[in-house]
């Protein structure tokens, strides 16, 4: 990896999605929209203070796979990724570029989402705000590494859409917010542990109730960020620069 | 040598796309490889490039193994496709290329201009790579495979779809690059560009029909023209050996001499 390829990577994704406006209204309203909805839906219960953060992880976690899957197919569809490998880039830049931009994107969106959802919505909380940003911004690169990742086996943009419910609404299922995870079956409980999801809305949770829990949503943290690299350099070791 | 190629073979999909072939292409040479499409053309050329799986043999380039990384900023690679991002303008395109094959940051802005210029984009410089014709965004594609000045140019169909003005333009520039001491192999599937080349390589099915000059060519053959000629080289080929092809035994011809010179 060489920084400066690295950087002019990242700067060059966000001067694309810059130019696409819709994109970035869609990816910076849209989470903001839907816990907004969410308020609504649940106006004059308790129902929103303990689910709005969980969504608030969920949410980014959700655009930014679906835009990192669809940025990085293009770039292989469009010719430019196989131009790119026949030049001085490394896989590493190609990946850590993608990883970079939109980890920016998905700071920013964080911060847009918790800050309506604290300061608008009245979200109300026990843990720190600071918290509750920190496992936002965590969770959309979780989005983004997972998107990095598994792009390189899709083939076609039907094939990306339908890794969503193939890959992403099965860790929702399991992730302990329709069921708490110590009540799922003992196997499903198995499999809920070793999802990214479960500890990215198990942090959230504990923001969600407990005022003292700052180490236990840090260990939650270091969970996610560990399936990140894990992700991202998997994403990385997967990328060809010889196809058949 | 520029390009050393030893029984090359690519099977792609189970399907035998270069059986076994070999060439050579020495510094300085402009080499026109033409063929219908589907022949190998393109296979060849990302053989050469090194992003294509290889089955056997072995390619090398600037007596480096292809692909090898201490190659990859002195190959300039232009796809079929016109692989630029639509989505950023033209100056935006050049400029991220220019970066990625290392063009310093103080000299990024004159690279461009040149870039520009050599394919006649300035006017559309700050157009969005989306918003033009297809001549213009394959023209912005070729900018990008000369950025940094490279040593060897594959070039994949680069006047595809453009109007004879521009072709002439473009093919006085590769005569330039030569001249200046850059080796060109370009792909045409357009026989009539075999006029402009040091050296023509008549492909098909995987295999060199020819690899002379054009008057070698035309000499060995009786023929007019370039695809004249082509069309005899391939009745030749079918005729001495009918159904041999998918068994790989039809190498590249020799240096010089057409392959196929006389009825079996």
């Amino acid at each position: 990896m060489n920084p400066t390829l690295t950087t002019a990577t990242a700067a060059r994704v966000l001067q694309q999605i810059r130019h696409d406006h819709r994109t970035l209204g869609l990816m910076l309203v849209m989470p903001c929209v839907l816990l907004g909805l969410l308020a609504w839906i649940y106006q004059n219960t308790p129902v929103f203070d303990s689910i709005g953060a969980p969504l608030l992880g969920i949410f980014p976690f959700l655009t930014m796979f679906l835009v990192t899957s669809i940025a990085t197919l293009r770039e292989r569809q469009s010719g430019t990724l196989e131009r790119l490998l026949a030049m001085p880039l490394g896989k590493g830049d190609m990946v850590g570029g993608y990883a970079l931009a939109f980890g920016l994107l998905a700071t920013v969106q964080a911060v847009v989402a918790s800050g309506f959802a604290l300061l608008v919505l009245g979200l109300d909380v026990a843990g720190a705000a600071w918290l509750l940003l920190l496992v936002a911004v965590v969770d959309a690169l979780l989005g983004t590494a997972l998107g990095l990742f598994l792009s390189a086996f899709a083939a076609t943009e039907f094939q990306a859409v339908q890794f969503l419910p193939a890959f992403v609404l099965p860790q929702f299922l399991l992730c302990g917010l329709l069921v708490p995870r110590d009540q799922l079956p003992t196997v499903l409980q198995w499999v809920s542990d070793v999802l990214p999801l479960s500890y990215a809305v198990d942090a959230m949770q504990t923001i969600t109730s407990d005022a003292n829990g700052t180490a236990q949503v840090l260990g939650d943290v270091a969970v996610v960020l560990g399936f990140v690299v894990a992700l991202i350099g998997l994403g990385a070791a997967t990328l060809r620069r010889r196809t058949p | 040598m520029a390009i050393r190629i030893e029984a090359l073979r690519v099977v792609r999909n189970e399907r035998i796309v270069i059986p076994g072939l070999d060439l050579t292409v020495p510094r300085g040479e402009l080499v026109g490889l033409l063929g219908p499409s589907g022949c190998g053309k393109s296979t060849l050329m990302r053989s050469i490039v090194g992003v294509q799986r290889v089955t056997g043999g072995t390619v090398e380039v600037f007596g480096e193994p292809a692909g090898s990384p201490a190659l990859r900023n002195r190959i300039g690679y232009l796809t079929q496709q016109p692989s630029v991002y639509q989505d950023l303008t033209v100056i935006e395109n050049l400029r991220y290329f220019a970066k990625v094959i290392g063009v310093p940051r103080k000299d990024l802005d004159e690279e461009v201009a040149r870039l520009l210029g050599l394919v006649d984009l300035a006017d559309h410089a700050s157009s969005r790579a989306g918003s033009l014709s297809g001549g213009q965004l394959s023209r912005v594609s070729l900018a990008a495979a000369l950025v940094g000045a490279p040593e060897l140019l594959v070039l994949d169909e680069p006047t595809v779809g453009l109007d004879p003005v521009l072709r002439r333009d473009l093919w006085s520039i590769f005569r330039g690059l030569a001249r200046s001491g850059v080796t060109l192999l370009v792909s045409s599937h357009v026989m009539d560009e075999a006029t402009r080349c040091d050296r023509l390589l008549l492909m098909r099915a995987g295999a060199m029909l020819a690899d002379d000059t054009l008057h070698g060519v035309l000499d060995a053959t009786g023929a007019a023209d370039a695809e004249q000629a082509f069309l005899t080289l391939v009745d030749r080929a079918t005729e001495r050996q009918p159904a041999d092809r998918a068994a790989g035994n039809q190498g590249a011809a020799g240096q010089s001499s057409a392959q196929g010179g006389g009825p079996a």
